[in-house]
């Protein structure tokens, strides 16, 4: 399938779940929606580095707090339209992982790893020293009166949002992927050394991915704030958003774009379950001993079932 | 800004009793990720570990907790051993230590951080010794107890732990696993069963810092996120596998601490080791005494 093709058909699938919404009365499943929605994206951007290039992130939640944090900036500085703010926090969560990226890609993949870990914890502190932005505090948010489009409540219009967002998210997975980018990126994992040697501009590969998955890790965070409509350091920071982020590609399977779709749907429908019916508190631990069990026994989760099933079939 | 002698002798001196503590925190990283190249982000998970059964027993018997952690220490070595053998045979053994080991690890810091709020709640908790509350005064200067007891145990740690890896046959195995595991195996030594006898010793010291960290400051399970950053820096800083090097970038982070919150304010203390870090990372990743 061609890429433009493929766009078509996620861009069609988009609109139908989101006219789907209109015949939903629970807010409360919009808003599970919503954050599984949220999995998919930043499950989909840990994978193009995660997956499909094999250098670890660990500092999901700091490029997704960024995206947060844009917009409550622009937010108290501009008061601008949603979708600019999206705009923004995309581009700075995409610096912000050209940035990391720049210093510590040239290195093995390990200092890659412990840098993004440094890199949430600095941010973070940042953040919480940050009066303008509300501090350790935390800043509110105050939805605007009337919303857009007609639609009956807010949530209606992040729950768009973040379809959208999806969509974008899987079509540029897919699509870099099944590119030269996407197979450079597999050489990168498979042996650095040899595709060097083969005439890959590795660095430069490896540059572009880590700004790409930022960037999306951002974007998928610039909906947050008027989501929670009050957002503190801790609450965008959560260690959650890193452990999904690399547990959800983990159990899906690794090497294609279906891998966190499929995981994230899962261990997020499963959270969500979880929490209204046990607690929140279980719900992670859940996620970290699925995170060991899948890693040690199923290291190529999901997708690696299937794709041994059919071999065993054919 | 005014630098008054007193204030910076103080930074000074709680820096280098800081840095005794930071030592005794990374030693173990040191030697798990320094020597034998398993990249333990966890580390901090087994520290505060150590922090809490030094309360429990400190709480249900009243010993001491850096006692009780160094009388422990078998049952530790004996989880290090557990952990490493998993390890070994999941990842290292199949080559896929560099990302599912990193994952691996990742998910039991979070797995024993959220155990330890279920069980014991986020509260809080402080052990209270003889010599928690006592400081030594000298002229204008503060040594307190709190910190000195903890900072001498670990420079004896850190002393004992060099010398045995300098002068006895099982030590010097360790160094050479950290640089030819092939040249070991070819004069008949088990590669494996030294590299798990010195991940063990990296998790006893990781239970003995957890009884230091709760002798010094109040423990709750997301404590242990902030020592990540810090062991990793201090172990880069120092230059990987050298414990005099840990020792160095361990006062280098301690002094930078101390006077980050003596003159702009303690929120500010933990971008210090993570700066420390990025910095050290891109600028010179080998370390100040790195081979």
């Amino acid at each position: 399938m061609r890429t433009r093709t493929f766009a078509a058909i996620t861009f069609a699938i988009a609109i139908a779940v989101m006219a789907a919404s209109r015949w939903v009365a629970n807010d409360y499943f919009l808003s599970a929606a919503y954050t599984v929605l949220q999995f998919i994206v930043l499950a989909t951007a840990w994978n193009l580095l995660g997956g499909y290039t094999g250098y670890v992130n660990f500092g999901s939640a700091a490029f997704f707090a960024a995206g947060a944090y844009t917009t409550v900036f622009l937010h108290k500085a501009l008061q601008l339209p949603l979708p600019v703010m999206i705009v923004a926090g995309t581009l700075v969560a995409g610096l912000l992982g050209l940035a990391v990226g720049y210093l510590t890609l040239r290195m093995r993949g390990v200092f890659f790893a412990i840098a993004t870990l440094a890199l949430s914890v600095v941010l973070y502190t940042f953040v919480v020293n940050w009066n303008y932005v509300g501090g350790a505090r935390g800043a509110y948010i105050i939805l605007p009166r009337e919303v857009p489009f007609g639609l009956p409540r807010y949530i209606h219009l992040l729950y768009f949002a973040m379809v959208l967002m999806t969509a974008v998210a899987l079509i540029v997975a897919r699509a870099i992927e099944r590119s030269f980018f996407g197979r450079g990126l597999a050489a990168i994992r498979d042996d650095e050394i040899a595709a060097e040697c083969a005439g890959v501009p590795t660095l430069r590969l490896k540059l572009l991915a880590a700004t790409i998955s930022g960037a999306l890790m951002g974007m998928a965070g610039t909906t947050l704030p008027y989501y929670l409509s009050y957002v503190e350091p801790s609450a965008a920071f959560n260690l959650s958003y890193a452990v999904n982020s690399i547990a959800m590609p983990l159990i899906g399977g690794m090497t294609s774009w279906l891998g966190p779709l499929i995981g994230a749907v899962l261990l997020g429908t499963v959270q969500q379950v979880v929490q209204v019916t046990v607690s929140s508190a279980w719900n992670l631990l859940i996620v970290g001993v699925l995170l060991v069990v899948f890693v040690t026994l199923a290291p190529n989760g999901i997708m690696g079932w299937v794709e041994a099933w059919r071999r065993r079939k054919s | 800004m005014e630098f008054p002698t007193a204030l910076v002798l103080n930074a000074i001196v709680a820096g280098i009793l800081l840095g005794g503590f930071y030592a005794a925190v990374s030693v173990g990283i040191s030697i798990s990720f320094g020597m034998l190249d398993v990249v333990n982000i966890a580390h901090p998970a087994f520290i505060i570990v150590g922090s809490y059964i030094a309360y429990i027993v400190n709480d249900r018997l009243g010993f001491d907790p850096i006692l009780v952690s160094i009388a422990l220490s078998p049952a530790f070595f004996a989880l290090g051993m557990l952990i490493y053998r998993v390890y070994y045979l999941c990842f290292e053994r199949r080559g896929q230590e560099s990302l599912r080991g990193l994952a691996f690890f990742f998910g039991i810091l979070f797995i024993t951080e959220v155990a330890l709020v279920l069980i014991f709640g986020v509260d809080y908790r402080l052990v209270e010794t003889p010599y928690s509350s006592v400081t030594l005064r000298l002229g204008a200067i503060d040594f307190p107890l709190r910190l000195v007891v903890p900072f001498v145990v670990s420079i004896v740690m850190v002393a004992g732990l060099q010398l045995f890896l300098s002068r006895s046959f099982f030590g010097r195995a360790v160094l050479a696993v950290a640089q030819d595991q092939l040249a070991l195996r070819l004069m008949a030594i088990d590669p494996v069963r030294v590299k798990e006898f010195a991940f063990a010793l990296s998790i006893v010291t990781a239970g003995v810092a957890g009884a230091f960290l709760i002798v010094i400051q109040p423990v709750q399970p997301a404590v242990g996120r902030e020592y990540i950053g810090l062991v990793f820096a201090v172990c880069v800083l120092g230059g990987m596998g050298s414990l005099w090097g840990t020792l160095l970038g361990a006062f280098i982070l301690g002094l930078a601490e101390s006077f980050t919150s003596t003159f702009f304010g303690p929120s500010w203390a933990p971008a210090v080791s993570f700066g420390t870090l990025l910095a050290a990372l891109a600028f010179r990743p080998t370390g100040l005494l790195g081979r």
